[in-house]
C-alpha cells in the first residue's frame, strides 16, 4: 500500500518522534509512505481566524500537489493539519465561489478529491487491523493505558467524518492488536488547551492536569496520544501542574505509534523515547516489560478482522 | 451588566450579516439552548459564554462583541459546533469575529492572543513552514514576556526536540498565497 505523507511542521521538529515511530509501524505493515515534496504550512489556527480565504488557500495548495505525484490518498498524521485540510476541501466543496477564489489564490484547480486520512482511519481498517497481531515481538499485555484522542480528530464530525465524536474507539482497537490493555475513561476527547499555551498557558495548566488525574484514576500506566500539541501541553506542562496543585503528576505522555512500534520489536532508542519531558522508564518497570523483545516472548494465535473490531 | 432597553433597529442587523460574510454562518438560527456553553471547556473564564456572545451578535450589540474575551479565549476545540442542535458553527462564528476585530483594528482584551497569530503567520511567510524556535523567540520580544515558559524550552531544546536553525521551504510559493489572498479580499 502506497500513501501520500503530510506530516506538518510540528512532526519535524517538536514533535519528531512521532513523525519517526509512525514511519517504523508503516514499514513494519509494508504501508510505504511517500511525503510530498514542497509541502508548505497548513496555515493552523492563526490562519484561518486572520481569514477565511487564507485558512483554505494554504492546505489547498497542499493537496493541489496530490495530482502530481498520482496518489489520492494523504496521510495526515498531526490532528490540525488535518482538521484545516479536511476543512478546506469541506469548504471549496460547499461553495462554488469560494472554491473559484481559492483557486484563483493558489494559481492551480482545486483538489476535491483527494482522500485525507489519518494515521488511525489507516490502521483501524481491513486489512491492516487484521496484519497488527502477525508482527508483534514483544509482549505488552501488562501495560494500562489510557487512549487520548483530543479533538481535531473527530471533530466537528460532519468534516472530520471519522469515527464517534464523543466516544471514538479506533485507537483502542489498533492498540488492543498489538496486545496492549486500554482502558475506558471519561476523557477521550476532552481538550488540552492547545494553542492557548501561547496565550494563556494557566488554562493549559488547568484543563491538562484534569486529563491526568482522571487517567489516574481509572488506573493508567500511561497516557497515550495522537497530537503533538496535546503531548506537548500533557508531557512537558507537567512542573507548572506540579507548582500550581502541589503534587508532581508523574504521568508518560507516549505517541500511540511509539507503543506500537516498541511492540513490534523496536528499541526504545530507537523510538526516542527518552526523550519526552515525563519520566517515561518506570512505565516499563511497573508493567515488567524487559528490554529485549527475546524475555517477553508472545502466544501465538490467530485473530480474525471481525474479532478484533468487536474487541 | 447594567439593565437597559436594547432596541432593534435596521442597522442592528449589520453585525450578523457582517459575521456571515466573514465566516459564512447564519447566527439566526441560535435560539439559546446553552449547549455550546455547557461543553465549552474554557467558558469557565469568558466574560461572556459562546450562547450570550451569539445572542450579542442577534441583537446587534457590536461593542459588547468586540469588548468581550470570549473569541480570544476559544481554543477551537469545535465541541460547540459538533453539539449544536441547530447546526451553528460557532466556533467557526468566534474565528469570524476574530476577524472582524482584527479588521476594524480593535485592541484585544488579551494582549498575548493576537500577537501569537501575528507572529504565526509571520514565521510561515518567511519560512514556508513553522520555525518553533524562532517563533517561540519572536513571540517572546512582541509580548516581552520573557521568563514564561523559559524553564520549559530550554529543558526541550537540551532533550534535542527542537532543531536549531531554520531551513527554507517554498517560502516564495508561501509569501504568493498571502498576497494574493489580501489582494483579492480587497476587492
Amino acid at each position: 500500500m502506497k500513501y501520500a505523507y503530510y506530516p506538518g511542521c510540528s512532526l519535524h521538529q517538536s514533535g519528531q518522534e512521532y513523525d519517526h515511530s509512525l514511519i517504523a509501524v508503516c514499514e513494519k505493515l509494508d504501508v510505504e509512505l511517500v511525503e510530498i515534496k514542497k509541502w508548505i504550512c497548513c496555515g493552523s489556527t492563526a490562519a484561518h481566524n486572520k481569514s477565511k480565504l487564507l485558512g483554505s488557500a494554504l492546505p489547498m495548495a497542499n493537496l493541489a500537489l496530490l495530482p502530481k505525484m498520482e496518489l489520492n490518498e494523504v496521510v495526515v498524521p498531526c490532528p490540525e493539519c488535518f482538521s484545516r485540510l479536511k476543512t478546506a476541501q469541506h469548504n471549496v466543496k460547499a461553495d462554488k465561489k469560494f472554491k473559484k477564489d481559492v483557486a484563483d489564490v493558489i494559481q492551480t484547480e482545486c483538489n476535491e478529491d483527494a482522500q485525507i486520512s489519518h494515521p488511525l482511519k489507516v490502521l483501524s481498517e481491513e486489512p491492516l487491523l487484521a496484519k497488527i497481531p502477525t508482527v508483534v515481538e514483544r509482549n505488552l499485555s501488562n501495560l494500562k493505558v489510557v487512549c487520548y484522542y483530543g479533538c481535531l480528530i473527530t471533530r466537528p464530525a460532519k468534516i472530520a467524518q471519522f469515527d464517534s465524536c464523543e466516544y471514538p474507539e479506533t485507537m483502542d482497537r489498533i492498540l488492543r492488536a498489538a496486545g496492549i490493555t486500554t482502558l475506558d475513561w471519561p476523557h477521550k476527547t476532552a481538550c488540552c488547551g492547545a494553542s492557548l499555551a501561547m496565550s494563556k498557558p494557566d488554562i493549559v495548566v488547568n484543563l491538562s492536569h484534569k486529563l491526568i488525574e482522571s487517567a489516574r484514576e481509572v488506573g493508567a500506566d500511561a497516557i497515550v496520544v495522537a497530537c503533538p500539541f496535546c503531548h506537548m501541553n500533557l508531557d512537558a506542562r507537567q512542573p507548572d501542574m506540579e507548582k500550581e496543585y502541589g503534587t508532581d503528576p508523574e504521568m508518560p505522555v507516549l505517541y500511540f505509534t511509539q507503543l506500537m512500534a516498541y511492540s513490534f520489536g523496536h528499541s526504545q532508542e530507537e523510538l526516542e523515547i527518552d526523550k519526552h519531558m515525563a519520566d517515561t522508564q518506570n512505565v516499563f518497570k511497573k508493567a515488567n516489560i524487559p528490554a529485549t523483545a527475546e524475555e517477553a516472548p508472545i502466544e501465538e494465535k490467530e485473530i480474525t478482522f471481525e474479532e478484533l473490531r468487536r474487541h | 451588566m447594567k439593565n437597559e432597553v436594547i432596541h432593534i433597529e435596521e442597522k442592528s442587523f449589520e453585525l450578523s450579516d457582517a459575521v456571515k460574510m466573514a465566516g459564512g454562518i447564519d447566527t439566526s438560527w441560535c435560539y439559546q439552548c446553552g449547549k455550546c456553553a455547557t461543553g465549552c471547556p474554557v467558558a469557565f473564564e469568558m466574560d461572556l459564554t459562546p450562547t450570550q456572545l451569539i445572542h450579542a451578535i442577534q441583537l446587534g450589540l457590536k461593542d459588547l462583541v468586540y469588548n468581550s474575551n470570549t473569541m480570544l479565549l476559544c481554543a477551537q476545540c469545535q465541541i460547540c459546533s459538533t453539539r449544536c442542535p441547530q447546526n451553528v458553527d460557532i466556533a467557526e462564528v468566534l474565528a469570524a469575529v476574530m476577524v472582524l476585530t482584527q479588521r476594524d483594528k480593535k485592541k484585544p482584551q488579551i494582549s498575548g492572543a493576537l500577537k501569537f497569530n501575528k507572529v504565526f503567520l509571520r514565521n510561515i511567510r518567511w519560512f514556508g513552514r513553522t520555525y518553533e524556535l524562532g517563533m517561540a523567540a519572536m513571540l517572546k520580544l512582541a509580548t516581552w514576556k520573557l521568563t514564561q515558559d523559559m524553564g520549559m524550552g530550554i529543558k526541550m531544546l537540551r532533550k534535542g526536540k527542537f532543531p536549531i536553525f531554520p531551513r527554507f521551504h517554498s517560502s516564495r510559493a508561501v509569501r504568493k498565497i498571502f498576497k494574493r489572498a489580501r489582494k483579492q479580499e480587497k476587492e
